[in-house]
């Protein structure tokens, strides 16, 4: 294990994913912010939910590159296909299980059997996060995919 | 029994806040569109008796009808009379607290409906007729034994629970049982979306449902602050808005129903399933109004949501998630309501331009958030597009409040919401609320909208403002010049235009054309703006009127205070889609205005009196 460059690599890895999502949300592609999503769970206040949701995001970007390194290690090797590959299957675990489950875990998010109660609560991401814009999983694939495609292209297995 | 076609007057609504039904007053759900309000409908006879789909229960002999909604809830109860007895049915969507579902395994979505017979014997016929994708298919109805009837729709699952052995004809189920005094039987109808489905239980269950369901709902009408005249009226219409809110995401539909005609034979079908923007305003003010907080602000954050992705540009109408509705389209093997074709799905409103809706949103923040409320980032970045956007396009023409699908023109209303945009924008700056706003420039366009409307909107030849600084009519929408706080409803320029309108646009009394064009195109009365009036006259301090007109308006409401978009002035039948946000928010809002005016009243004639 290569400590110096999964850290580095997970690290980088998380910046240019979370601006690609940043980027998607800017031009108009996905209304899905995973900062603030992550940050409500702490906060209902939107301004500090994005900043400590931020913090999480890239916690969870370096646990996640932990896995991806690991996959490099079983295979004994890191190529930017392989990393884009697991971010691949990342992004559809993401968008087909982890994103229908968080209505059960947020404390913050409806989920769509919610009603007639209402409070103010966060939007459910639906099917695929189709809920937050029709291409959020295209944003969701491509900034996964990069993700992986940076830890494979740049951590050096030792 | 009544008519064989019921009229729109002739529905009741029930719903569980994700999803609502109509019944008839002859006992026929007609209309259910599951699991979302612009899903499809699986009974959709309202638009085609024929081949809609529909689910009857009702005597087989002749019966007179009355309804009425258990107080203070969306429980219904229609009961028959008929010469050998007396039954009635009860008709529901249970609902409860977030807290009590986590104990309790209910379906997504169900409906109920209970028949017990109060006196004597009577015969009831129950015909159960689903359809598939509005009327387009006919299902396979599966028999499950003991766990009821089931029909599978690729990942979902509809089940139909009885206390009574249903027969299955060509594609329907029926039945025909006498009921005797102190009988009862009861049908579930459920949806799911996830296997296993959820069956529901009948017997025990059923009242257990009922009771959660009638606390739920009273224990909300109680929330209301709402102190004064036409209290009745003003909670059946808070209830029904609650009807027409999606809660999972805090959006509220216009109505519940697709393509119900404003004018019958014609083609002015629209459907009306999504949410506006243009309702914004109203909806905050009148649910703000009667204490209902959480909802509005609710609503104030599915429009933040839902203009994500369109901003700076505000779309007309999004779906309940911020989504464009379905592209609009015919659907021609529905002979439409009393022959109205076409019948349509989706809304191509939502690619008109109309100006008005920035001065709507900015209006609903303004009123949301209390002086020394925070507003987030967010909401501020929202606000600061929303005044670059009104600044630079008010002068162009729009569409108009009314969504005229012709050539664009320079609406007064319009002119007047963007003027309200940069007023409430430069009032929240003032507060300290919104940072980095360029007041000057804010302040030089809002200026000169006033002086754009005082000069192109006000036609010197008629002594009245006009719709549209081309026109020479009169729109009953000018009166909101008043209630949005641009003219005072006193002044000489707004009582001239009040007499015109009341020359032009009364057909009689309780009842308001939108337009002068209204009268050529012999559309009906538009209901919301009959409240528009009432609040005109509130603000006049002209209150003995106000009451006689809100009287009058309210006359027209059907048996159970519901309202559609638009009366027939001859008839006094409802047009249009039902029942609808815009004229029950006007209710409320009318009400409202009538209690302040009569309070401010009696505060003067006390100081005068000491």
């Amino acid at each position: 294990m290569n400590w110096g460059s999964w850290l580095l690599w997970g690290f980088a890895g998380t910046v240019v994913l979370t601006s690609i999502l940043a980027g998607s949300q800017g031009i108009g592609l996905t209304r899905m912010n995973i900062p603030y999503m992550l940050g409500t769970i702490f906060t209902p206040d939107r301004d500090r939910a994005k900043f400590i949701g931020f913090f999480f995001h890239f916690v969870n970007g370096l646990a996640f590159s932990f896995i991806y390194v690991a996959a490099f290690h079983a295979i004994g090797r890191s190529t930017w296909w392989f990393g884009a590959l697991i971010g691949l299957v990342h992004a559809i675990f993401v968008l087909t299980v982890a994103l229908s489950i968080l209505p059960a875990l947020h404390p913050r998010m409806a989920n769509e059997q919610r009603g007639p109660t209402v409070v103010k609560q966060l939007e459910p991401p639906g099917f695929l996060g189709l809920h937050y814009g029709i291409r959020t999983p295209i944003s969701v694939l491509v900034a996964h995919a990069v993700f992986g495609a940076i830890l494979g292209a740049f951590y050096v297995i030792k | 029994m009544n008519a064989e076609v019921p009229k729109i007057q002739d529905y009741a609504v029930i719903g569980n806040g994700r999803s609502a039904a109509l019944v008839s007053n002859r006992g026929a759900i007609d209309w259910l569109c599951w699991p979302r309000f612009d899903s499809a409908a699986i009974f959709a006879a309202i638009l085609d008796p024929k081949i809609g789909g529909h689910w009857s229960i009702r005597p087989a002999q002749e019966s007179k009808t009355s309804r009425r909604y258990i107080d203070n809830t969306n429980v219904l109860e229609t009961e028959f009379v008929t010469a050998s007895g007396k039954i009635v049915m009860t008709d529901f969507m249970p609902v409860t607290s977030e807290e009590k579902k986590r104990k309790l395994l209910w379906p997504e979505h169900e409906l109920v409906r209970q028949i017990r017979c109060e006196e004597g014997e009577v015969e009831v016929i129950v015909d159960f007729s689903p359809r598939l994708d509005y009327g387009r298919a006919a299902p396979k109805i599966k028999n499950n034994g003991q766990l009821g009837w089931k029909i599978d729709i690729g990942a979902c699952v509809f089940v139909l629970r009885s206390e009574i052995e249903l027969v299955r004809h060509a594609d329907n189920l029926a039945a025909k049982i006498a009921l005797k005094h102190g009988a009862t039987i009861s049908f579930s109808f459920s949806y799911s979306a996830e296997a296993p489905a959820v069956i529901p239980s009948l017997g025990d269950s059923i009242t257990e449902k009922l009771n959660l369901t009638i606390d739920w709902w009273r224990n909300w009408a109680a929330q209301s602050k709402y102190r004064g005249p036409y209290e009745r009226q003003v909670t059946r219409s808070a209830l029904v808005l609650k009807l027409l809110a999606y809660a999972p995401s805090g959006a509220i539909v216009a109505a519940l129903t697709t393509s119900l005609p404003e004018s019958p034979g014609r083609d002015w079908n629209w459907d009306y399933r999504f949410a506006w923007l243009r309702d914004a305003a109203f909806t905050v003010h009148a649910l703000y109004g009667i204490g209902y907080e959480d909802d509005a602000k609710a609503f104030i954050d599915w429009l933040l949501h839902a203009t994500r992705l369109t901003r700076p540009e505000l779309r007309t109408l999004y779906d309940v998630f911020g989504e464009d509705p379905m592209s609009e389209r015919e659907l021609p093997h529905l002979n439409g309501f009393a022959g109205s074709r076409p019948v349509r799905i989706g809304n191509a409103a939502s690619d008109q331009v109309q100006l008005d809706v920035y001065g709507e949103v900015v209006e609903a923040v303004s009123h949301s958030f209390g002086e020394n409320e925070k507003l987030d980032r967010e909401m501020q970045k929202m606000l600061r597009q929303c005044a670059e956007f009104v600044s630079k396009h008010w002068r162009e023409p729009d569409n108009g409040m009314w969504e005229y699908r012709e050539k664009r023109r320079p609406y007064t209303h319009s002119r007047l919401m963007c003027w309200v945009a940069l007023d409430r924008i430069l009032q929240m700056a003032g507060r300290g609320q919104l940072r980095k706003i360029d007041m000057k420039k804010c302040e030089a366009e809002r200026e000169r909208i006033r002086e754009q409307i005082e000069r192109e909107g006000w036609n010197m030849k008629l002594e009245t403002y006009v719709q549209a600084s081309d026109s020479e009519e009169v729109d009953a929408n000018l009166l909101l010049l008043a209630y949005h706080g641009f003219a005072e409803a006193s002044s000489p320029r707004m009582q001239q235009t009040h007499a015109r309108i009341r020359e032009k646009l009364l057909p009689r009394p309780g009842l308001v054309y939108r337009n002068e064009r209204s009268l050529d195109l012999r559309e009906g009365a538009f209901a919301l703006c009959s409240f528009w009036e009432v609040d005109f006259l509130a603000r006049s301090s002209r209150l003995d009127e106000a009451r006689e007109f809100f009287d009058a308006a309210l006359g027209f409401a059907n048996d159970v205070d519901l309202f559609a978009e638009e009366i027939d002035p001859q008839t006094g039948d409802a047009l249009g889609n039902f029942p609808q946000a815009f004229t029950h928010l006007g209710v409320i809002n009318a009400a409202l205005s009538l209690r302040d005016a009569e309070a401010r009243a009696a505060n003067l004639d006390r100081q005068s009196s000491l």
